[in-house]
């Protein structure tokens, strides 16, 4: 499956924070209603932005630091981000993403501008900047993560298992 | 040749727990010891399970659920959210920490869940608190959190660990909080993503145990998985009484491989603040002292123990804070509380003119009991400065020690503390 949609792009040690306050994320658990405050606090035409057609998140490096609240992931799947392209991304973040079905690529984001058109086929490893002309080379997931993905996330994993099988 | 190296302490409680010979870098799926969440991650994890179908957690006496991120409930949601965390508690037996028992990560160790040698796991971030311990113990999402319930089990990559040595002496006046501040500034936010932090050093071995924990909750603030420390005679002193279970003390081997050591000179280490709006953000407080400040908080999973609570309670005895500056004080645990009105300190306190808040986590996350107005400077002993931490995207946060924090309420400014410590006992 190959996803295609346009470059959102913010830069280093975007935080949980940023992505889902506190003030928000205590609230309740009604991801629909929190996504509207998704990333507001740098950019709060974020949720606008993103909902209509979707998009990539494109960051730099340790995308998702802080917090380990999964609500992070869910406002930005939410949201209709579509993935999240950064240099690197922090431990927690990335396996709540996986966890929660968000594909999270780590790549050279320099090669992605704001509103480049992207296009990203994450079972063959390609990301072609439509834009730019250029295949950007993306990092594999790590194999345990392959396989979580492709049941379908951890709850599915455990549903179909029975319990953890990696 | 083959190479015989030692383990890390990482490696050790990681083979222990998976029944494998396990270095860093290997994936293994282990057992955990304890599972927890808090009310701003439980729900999630609660729906979690019964997306997997499971209605009971694997053993009801390592499962517990603490209302501490917006306790006691400010509104209506947050209060549907705690019902459902009750409701879950007396469905499957797991321990339930209501209104008003104080911070996870204080409660956790304090009321003997977790002891040294033990692999757990919390839906929070700063769980890795109890690495000061000896407990590997990391912060997991809702869902890694759920499969860690219903299984007794966590998939995990064995970390590389970064070796951290104080050496020297912590000068009168200068605190832990300093000297993990110190280290954020220097290895920055990702300087130990996916690793292991092992704290070592004539220094740490100094600190009592919950300067020690000071240092462990902030582990996470440079990407760090665990932050560990090995158990001593002061962590099993710690322990007397507090549980039944008995205490693995896991040593580093002497050939531990580390994939870096950090060293610090902790005599030449001052107050350090966090600017904002980054942990990494350090200065020496010399640069920024004079900027000046409407609020002062106190308390957290960081420093909200009796100790800080002591050290504050000393500077401000006899004192009153600036007519143009608010401070929140908050316990980190009930037993905390009761301790610090049995030594006078809540009493100090709040003549000084500070505002006792329920134990919990409240000012820090912005969730009620403090929320700063535009424009305002707050100064703060909690482990986060993010904008809108406190609730308010458009305050500014300032982390240091509590003894920073009482000096500053004090003038209402940000001020250094070692005034205060100049001959006397600063431990």
């Amino acid at each position: 499956m190959t996803i295609e949609a346009k470059a959102f792009k913010y830069g280093d040690d975007i935080n949980t924070d940023y992505i889902i306050s506190g003030k928000y994320k205590f609230k309740s658990n009604d991801m629909e209603a929190m996504a509207v405050h998704a990333m507001e606090d740098l950019d709060s035409e974020y949720y606008n932005k993103m909902k209509p057609n979707g998009g990539f998140l494109v960051a730099g490096t340790n995308f998702g630091m802080g917090s380990s609240r999964e609500q992070a992931p869910l406002v930005l799947i939410y949201s209709n981000t579509q993935a999240i392209l950064a240099k690197s991304f922090a431990r927690i973040f990335y396996r709540n993403a996986i966890n929660t079905g968000l594909p999270v690529v780590e790549c050279d984001t320099d090669l992605i501008d704001e509103g480049d058109e992207l296009a990203l086929d994450l079972t063959g490893g390609v990301l072609r900047n439509a834009t730019k002309g250029i295949d950007i080379e993306i990092k594999p997931l790590p194999d345990v993560m392959a396989q979580l993905l492709a049941d379908g996330g951890l709850v599915q994993h455990f549903k179909k298992h029975g319990g953890f099988n990696l | 040749m083959i190479q015989i190296s030692g383990k890390t302490i990482a490696e050790k409680i990681f083979s222990a727990h998976s029944g494998t010979d396990a270095h860093a870098g290997d994936i293994v799926v282990a057992d955990v010891d304890f599972v927890m969440g808090q009310d701003g991650t439980s729900p999630l994890a609660i729906a979690a399970l019964e997306n997997m179908g499971v209605d009971e957690v694997f053993d009801p006496k390592k499962v517990a659920l603490v209302m501490d991120h917006s306790s006691p409930s400010p509104i209506e949601g947050v209060s549907a959210l705690h019902t459902i965390m009750r409701n879950f508690g007396k469905k499957t037996g797991a321990k339930i920490y209501d209104v008003g028992c104080g911070v996870c990560h204080q409660l956790i160790p304090e009321q003997g869940h977790v002891v040294p040698g033990d692999l757990m796991v919390g839906c929070d971030s700063h769980t890795c608190t109890y690495g000061a311990l000896g407990v590997f113990s990391t912060g997991v999402g809702s869902t890694d959190g759920a499969a860690a319930m219903a299984a007794g089990k966590l998939w995990f990559k064995v970390p590389d660990t970064m070796k951290v040595v104080y050496g020297g002496e912590l000068q009168p006046g200068v605190f832990s909080k300093d000297l993990i501040l110190a280290l954020a500034g220097k290895i920055k936010a990702d300087g130990a993503t996916y690793m292991a932090l092992e704290f070592h050093g004539p220094v740490i071995d100094a600190l009592s145990v919950e300067a020690r924990m000071t240092i462990s909750n902030m582990a996470i603030e440079v990407g760090a998985k665990a932050g560990l420390m090995k158990a001593d005679e002061k962590t099993l002193a710690w322990y007397e009484g507090r549980s039944e279970r008995t205490p693995l003390v896991v040593d580093p081997d002497d050939g531990a491989v580390y994939a870096e050591t950090v060293e610090f000179d902790a005599s030449t280490i001052g107050p350090m603040i966090a600017k904002p709006h980054a942990v990494d953000n350090v200065s020496p407080i010399e640069e920024i002292e004079g900027l000046p400040i409407a609020q002062g908080f106190i308390g957290t999973c960081t420093n909200g123990r009796l100790e800080d609570l002591k050290i504050a309670a000393g500077i401000l005895e006899g004192r009153t804070i600036h007519p143009d500056v608010r401070l929140i004080v908050a316990a980190a645990s009930k037993d905390i509380y009761l301790d610090a009105m049995e030594a006078g300190y809540i009493q100090t306190l709040v003549k000084a003119g500070a505002s006792i808040v329920t134990p919990g986590c409240g000012p820090c996350v912005g969730t009620h009991n403090g929320v700063p107005s535009n424009g305002e400077n707050v100064i703060s002993t909690a482990n986060r400065n993010f904008k809108g931490r406190m609730g308010n995207s458009n305050a500014f946060i300032y982390l240091g020690s509590p003894a920073t924090v009482a000096a500053s309420v004090i003038e209402g400014k940000i001020t250094d503390p070692r005034k205060y410590f100049k001959g006397g006992d600063a431990r």
